[in-house]
């Protein structure tokens, strides 16, 4: 027999507990999502696999050309498109899950019109895809080490956390936005511009110690800041970023997704009235 | 029969605020507003899509909900199935709810048949593995086993809606609610899910039913509900509720021959409807111009997105059929508000009364945004018109058409007398 327990429908019922536990359950629709946006991602272009691989190269390809050769910045003495496409990897999985949060309740609106299910799920299903295409570019990187010879540090072992660092900052962020974007639409023709922002305001395209020492802790604001440069310490062997810096990319990461999930959850019993 | 609750519904009621200013639907607009007025007062209109409705619905019964378009049954069912949530009162649900409001949501067009069917299933909340339990006879009772790796966009309608109603029919929910599923499909697959649907309530479970079509409420449930404005205004035997529906149908007849959508719907849909006759109050006198007229919300263009109507006469037979397939139809590539006008120049139909049903469909992914039925409730007369020694009698036909007659003597040269009649 079923637990007899109802499930009371009231206004501003709201059951955190319940809510967890049937994110939980519908962990197979994540699945599901997932699968259906790589596949289509997939099917539908000429390229494929080979796009996922060249984007970050071009992209390397383009900043070595505009900042390491024209600007002449300083790679600190590595390869200059390794310094870029090392950063660049974990930006584009910054930007990657943010963009796609952002526009995952508009651009799924008549499921969320028409179906009910835990509504977590949609923001969260973008990950798998941003993380597949984070490790495709990593072997690519990777590739790119041993055709100019560079060994990893023990730094590499760090990893893990400047990723989890880049997913949470970018799912907490992505939350709010998704959310705003169902009222209001104009978020989604700001967002890209603040992304581009975001990127020059961000160690991608040069080291932080290039920044002048007065603007320093300015500078490191941008949570992003600490967390690029670690992650191009761990792929690289840079210099790391100073633990101070680091600490607040933490504190800014948990604030992020705290805050994201608390107004996603604020504005998501609306979702379907004003969608 | 269990007499063990599966729906408790106390005091339930759904607001909708709909903007009598023009609402900020832009950061930027909103931001604007808060400058200019910053104190002033949300003052927008509401609009109670459901008022007070309690009622209570025992494990294993199969029941019907019927109403006039507006009159709460989307609203309700929304708030059953958890899409909304209430302004007022509350609703205790004993039991795994699955609903199928529409059919096909969140297929997608470029997936093969069997990958929709595990997104499908997923969305309607299934496990993978239930699916995967299922999957064999989710596919026989659609029968496309053939073409179960062929992507969905090269599925015919039919195959389409077979597939998306199969999925949901074996979700085995302890409550199952259908929305209207039925306008789809032809007559065999009709009579199928109708089974389909008897047969999930003669296993102890409950079984919502809303539909249009009186037929398939009174073949498959013995209690309904029945919706007006917003309020739970009958709720005992399907028989006296249709003959309840059927009273307020009546009473209704003389409303103006207009539509005008509940607020609080949203997506594809048809705003306001409108037959412009030639005469007052919805009366149109035959063979003159007339024209319908209807507003349409377009948030979603699709490419293929299609608007058509029937006109039906007083036994519910399509009499005539008008379209927009336009293939650079604007409102398939941007998205807004916009304004179709149908005109014919000489409308033909036979004395009698009409309401009209809407279609806004999308072609390529078979969805079907939003069908609306028995709009606009209107009569033609043929008033000013003579007919020597015969009157008009309602019934005679549904359509006249202009014709001439020539009368001669047979194998003479005489001249021939003649006559007609004609717009």
């Amino acid at each position: 027999m079923t637990a007899a327990a109802p499930l009371r429908l009231a206004p501003g019922q709201r059951n955190i507990g319940r809510e967890f536990a049937e994110t939980w359950q519908a962990r197979d629709l994540l699945y599901t999502f997932a699968d259906r946006d790589l596949r289509l991602r997939y099917r539908q272009t000429a390229l494929g696999v080979v796009w996922v691989v060249l984007q970050p190269l071009i992209a390397a390809g383009i900043f070595t050309f505009v900042f390491g050769k024209v600007a002449h910045l300083s790679s600190d003495g590595r390869p200059y498109l390794l310094f870029a496409f090392a950063a660049l990897t974990g930006w584009n999985l910054f930007s990657g899950i943010l963009t796609r949060a952002s526009g995952c309740l508009v651009g799924n609106s008549s499921l969320v019109s028409r179906v009910y299910f835990p509504r977590l799920i949609l923001p969260l299903s973008v990950m798998p895809a941003a993380l597949v295409d984070f490790l495709v570019s990593l072997g690519m990187y990777a590739v790119l080490m041993l055709v100019y010879g560079v060994t990893p540090s023990a730094a590499l072992l760090t990893l893990p956390l400047w990723m989890l660092l880049l997913c949470a900052g970018a799912f907490g962020a992505g939350l709010v936005t998704a959310s705003m974007t169902v009222k209001y639409r104009d978020v989604q023709y700001v967002l890209p511009v603040a992304v581009q922002l975001l990127l020059y305001a961000s160690p991608v395209a040069y080291a932080a110690a290039r920044v002048p020492a007065e603007w320093r802790t300015l500078y490191y604001l941008n949570p992003l800041a600490a967390v690029i440069e670690g992650l191009r310490w761990s792929l690289l062997g840079t210099d790391p970023p100073a633990a101070g810096a680091v600490a607040w990319s933490v504190t800014a990461a948990v604030l992020a997704v705290a805050a994201g999930v608390v107004v996603f959850r604020r504005m998501e019993r609306s979702f379907a009235d004003v969608i | 029969m269990s007499s063990e609750a599966a729906i408790i519904a106390r005091g339930v009621s759904k607001r909708y605020r709909i903007g009598h200013r023009v609402r900020p639907t832009t950061l930027a607009e909103r931001l604007v507003l808060a400058i200019k007025h910053p104190f002033a007062q949300d003052d927008r209109d509401v609009l109670w899509a459901l008022q007070n409705c309690s009622f209570d619905i025992s494990r294993g019964d199969l029941v019907g909900i019927i109403g006039r378009n507006g009159a709460g049954k989307s609203t309700l069912l929304k708030l059953l199935s958890r899409i909304t949530e209430p302004t007022e009162g509350e609703i205790l649900m004993y039991g795994r709810v699955g609903a199928l409001l529409e059919v096909g949501t969140g297929f997608h067009p470029e997936l093969t048949g069997r990958e929709n069917v595990y997104l499908n299933g997923t969305i309607l909340g299934m496990r993978r593995r239930e699916i995967a339990a299922r999957f064999d006879e989710i596919v026989a009772f659609a029968e496309v086993e053939r073409f179960l790796d062929t992507p969905v966009k090269h599925y015919s309608s039919g195959m389409y809606v077979r597939l998306a109603f199969a999925v949901a029919a074996h979700l085995e929910p302890e409550i199952l609610i259908v929305d209207e599923v039925l306008a789809v499909g032809d007559s065999e697959f009709q009579r199928k899910c109708l089974g389909k649907m008897e047969e999930v309530a003669h296993t102890g479970r409950t079984v919502l039913f809303v539909s249009h079509n009186m037929q398939a409420i009174s073949t498959l449930t013995k209690r309904t509900l029945v919706l007006d404005a917003g309020a739970c205004v009958f709720d005992g035997t399907t028989s006296e509720g249709i003959a309840h529906y059927r009273a307020m149908q009546a009473s209704h007849a003389d409303a103006p021959s207009s539509y005008r959508a509940a607020p609080g719907t949203n997506g594809n849909r048809v705003v306001e409807a409108r037959v412009h006759t030639s005469e007052n109050e919805g009366s149109h006198r035959w063979g003159k111009p007339i024209r319908f007229e209807f507003l349409l919300d377009v948030p979603e263009p699709a490419s293929t997105l299609s608007f058509s109507f029937k006109v039906f006469d007083a036994d519910d037979r399509a009499v005539c059929h008008l379209w927009c397939f336009a293939s650079d139809a604007r409102f398939r590539r941007e998205s807004g508000r916009y304004r179709l006008t149908f005109d014919v120049p000489a409308f033909r139909l036979f004395q009698g009364s009409y309401t009209i049903s809407t279609f806004l469909s999308d072609r390529r992914t078979y969805t079907e945004f939003e069908g609306l039925s028995q709009l606009c409730p209107f009569t033609v007369t043929m008033e000013g018109l003579e007919r020597a020694e015969y009157e008009w009698e309602t019934g005679d036909c549904v359509y006249l058409e202009d014709h001439r007659w020539t009368l001669a003597r047979d194998g003479s040269a005489d001249a021939a007398q003649q006559g007609g009649f004609h717009v």
